[in-house]
């Protein structure tokens, strides 16, 4: 009885626990690799020779190393590099923007003296219990604010969540009213006192929706698949789409730039370095970033 | 300032209600108006009329929908696909969760955790790439690794059959380090006297997982599960569209309400249609979400949506 009081750090029993040690990891291991090994895939098969593909598929490991496809990609990089510019554009503009109005907007409906906040919150959450559906949003959008072929559209539509305002609402609520009503007894204005002392105190979170707002605009193709005809005005993630699905208009392309002389051009290969172009700078940032998204999503997961 | 009244709160709040005034005006021109443009359903659309100004044409648009044979078909997909992809999801998720938990230490459950939350943070476009370096049929390399072993390549885009599992494999594998985080944050709140009590009396670990993990998980669980339920109407648009595209082949088994609305909507533009099959998702979606949370409140107030 009395050797059982000897306090054990926890993982650290018997043959259970070393049972459960093993299985575990290999089951983790597993299900990690699962999810990473996919990516090594399109990488190597990037860098294979197109000849190799053709002859035996893609395969995990290059057979036969080539860079030709990435040579291609960066020898007449117009459209790529046009579609690089819209996809950063638009996230920055998108990302500062909504994360300015997002954190206004939560700000309002975290003051506790403000009479009409509860109906405030119920007029923005409901939107996302009903919606009108494709249509509608589709008509409003092309005949009634005129906004195809235009880059407001891939801005607009993604500004403002629902759910990143409550988030942001909830960050906002452990701030003492104390500061607030100090600040308003010197004075200051509702505006002000958001914009120099509630911004600075919120900065955690506003670096965690921030990432998230800036993500959704970096992977988002819907909006330009739906509104988007103009070559000049293609992200990144619609381009690729296209060329995915499209890889004669490609070739036409590039024979029309003077890229090739003719139709000699390894398509397989050629998809996966643009999907691997397509996701460098996710997979350079992800180290750095991820943390912010899990602390985003506990935050989310405990929500008050 | 003392002035009573809704003009006064007018007055009074003024600053805050301009503060508000930007998110207000997007609501109401993105979800707000086009809510009301529900009435399309309803209406033979012309472009001079507009959404508002269209005839009516009774529920013509509706017998067209059901109609076409297509309105079960696409129920029937969005909803069972939906049911697959909550129990799979969720299941993996608070399996790897507890694993992350009990096994995994500092740098290991660093590692696992940044490996499994990496499909989270791609494009349906880029996922869709990747299925198609694996599913090709004359390149892919489940084709290729069939080759290795003397069997017959099989065609993945033109059967049908392969595709609720392909699907329900890919919704998991994106998901799953993001549903784990949520779970591990869970775990990880549960109070630790307990697992000290269980300790001293000498509970093993698999008693730990099964009698103290487990149980407390599960309201978390409910609830989460409720409110996906909610949402067993709406397909992930980007999923079914990268996946399967425009296949035909493969729509018996892959069609979702949310494909059909837009391929009515595009390519055949029957804009009646298309709205009465957007109609009969909203009024599905908003009763489930209405039914769900009822069930979540009389379950556990706090966490109810509303």
């Amino acid at each position: 009885m009395s050797a059982q009081l000897t306090s054990k750090s926890p993982g650290r029993t018997g043959r259970d626990e070393k049972l459960l040690q093993i299985l575990g990891y290999i089951l983790l291991a597993a299900i990690s690799l699962f999810c990473l090994v996919p990516f090594i895939l399109v990488l190597s098969s990037s860098l294979t020779e197109e000849s190799s593909i053709i002859k035996d598929g893609y395969q995990l490991f290059p057979s036969v190393f080539s860079l030709e496809a990435y040579k291609l990609l960066f020898e007449f990089p117009g459209q790529l590099i046009k579609a690089y510019m819209v996809t950063i554009s638009v996230t920055v503009v998108g990302t500062v923007v909504g994360l300015f109005l997002t954190s206004m907007t939560a700000y309002a409906l975290a003051r506790k003296d403000f009479k009409w906040r509860n109906g405030f919150s119920f007029f923005f959450f409901f939107t996302t219990l009903f919606s009108g559906g494709l249509v509608p949003w589709y008509l409003m959008i092309v005949n009634y604010l005129q906004l195809k072929d235009t880059f407001l559209i891939l801005v607009l539509p993604m500004l403002l969540n629902v759910f990143y305002i409550i988030v942001m609402k909830s960050f906002m609520n452990s701030i003492p009213d104390a500061i607030t009503e100090s600040a308003k007894i010197d004075g200051a204005g509702d505006f002000l006192i958001y914009l120099r002392l509630i911004l600075p105190l919120t900065k955690p979170a506003l670096a965690t929706i921030g990432l998230f707002i800036a993500l959704g605009y970096w992977n988002d193709w819907y909006h330009a698949m739906l509104f988007i005809t103009n070559e000049n005005l293609m992200p990144l993630q619609y381009y690729l789409y296209k060329m995915l699905g499209n890889m004669d208009g490609m070739r036409k392309a590039m024979v029309a730039s003077g890229a090739v002389v003719n139709l000699q051009i390894p398509t397989e290969s050629l998809k996966m370095a643009m999907t691997i172009v397509a996701i460098g700078p996710i997979l350079l940032v992800y180290p750095f970033i991820q943390r912010y998204f899990v602390k985003g999503l506990t935050i989310g997961a405990v929500k008050g | 300032m003392n002035r009573k009244g809704f003009l006064g709160d007018l007055v009074k709040y003024r600053t805050l209600l301009l503060m508000l005034l930007p998110a207000v005006l997007f609501f109401i021109v993105f979800a707000y108006i086009p809510m009301a443009g529900i009435v399309l359903a309803f209406k033979q659309f012309t472009y001079e009329g507009g959404i508002f100004g269209s005839p009516w044409n009774g529920l013509d648009n509706f017998r067209f929908f059901f109609e076409s044979g297509q309105a079960w078909q696409v129920t029937r997909n969005t909803a069972l696909y939906n049911i697959a992809f909550i129990v799979v999801n969720n299941l993996l998720q608070i399996t790897m969760a507890i694993l992350l938990f009990e096994v995994a230490h500092k740098w290991s459950r660093k590692l696992f955790q940044t490996m499994l939350f990496l499909p989270y943070f791609i494009s349906w476009v880029v996922v869709g790439a990747i299925a198609y370096n694996l599913f090709s049929y004359d390149f892919g390399l489940i084709n290729v690794i069939l080759n290795t072993f003397g069997m017959e390549p099989i065609d993945i885009y033109n059967t049908a059959a392969y595709w609720p599992y392909i699907l329900v494999i890919v919704s998991a594998w994106k998901a799953v380090g993001y549903g784990s985080i949520m779970y591990l944050a869970a775990i990880t709140s549960i109070d630790t006297e307990m697992y000290e009590a269980a300790e001293i009396d000498g509970a093993n670990v698999f008693q730990r997982i099964f009698r103290i993990t487990i149980p407390n998980l599960i309201p978390t669980v409910i609830i989460l599960v409720l409110l996906s339920i909610g949402n067993i109407f709406r397909g992930d648009f980007g999923m079914f569209y990268n996946m399967v595209g425009n296949n035909g082949l493969l729509f018996s088994n892959t069609d979702v309400i949310d494909t059909f609305v837009f391929r009515s909507l595009t390519s055949s533009n029957d804009i009646g249609m298309s709205s009465a099959a957007g109609f009969y998702q909203s009024i599905l979606g908003f009763a489930t979400i209405l039914i769900a949370n009822y069930v979540v409140r009389r379950y556990d107030k706090d966490r109810a949506l509303f």
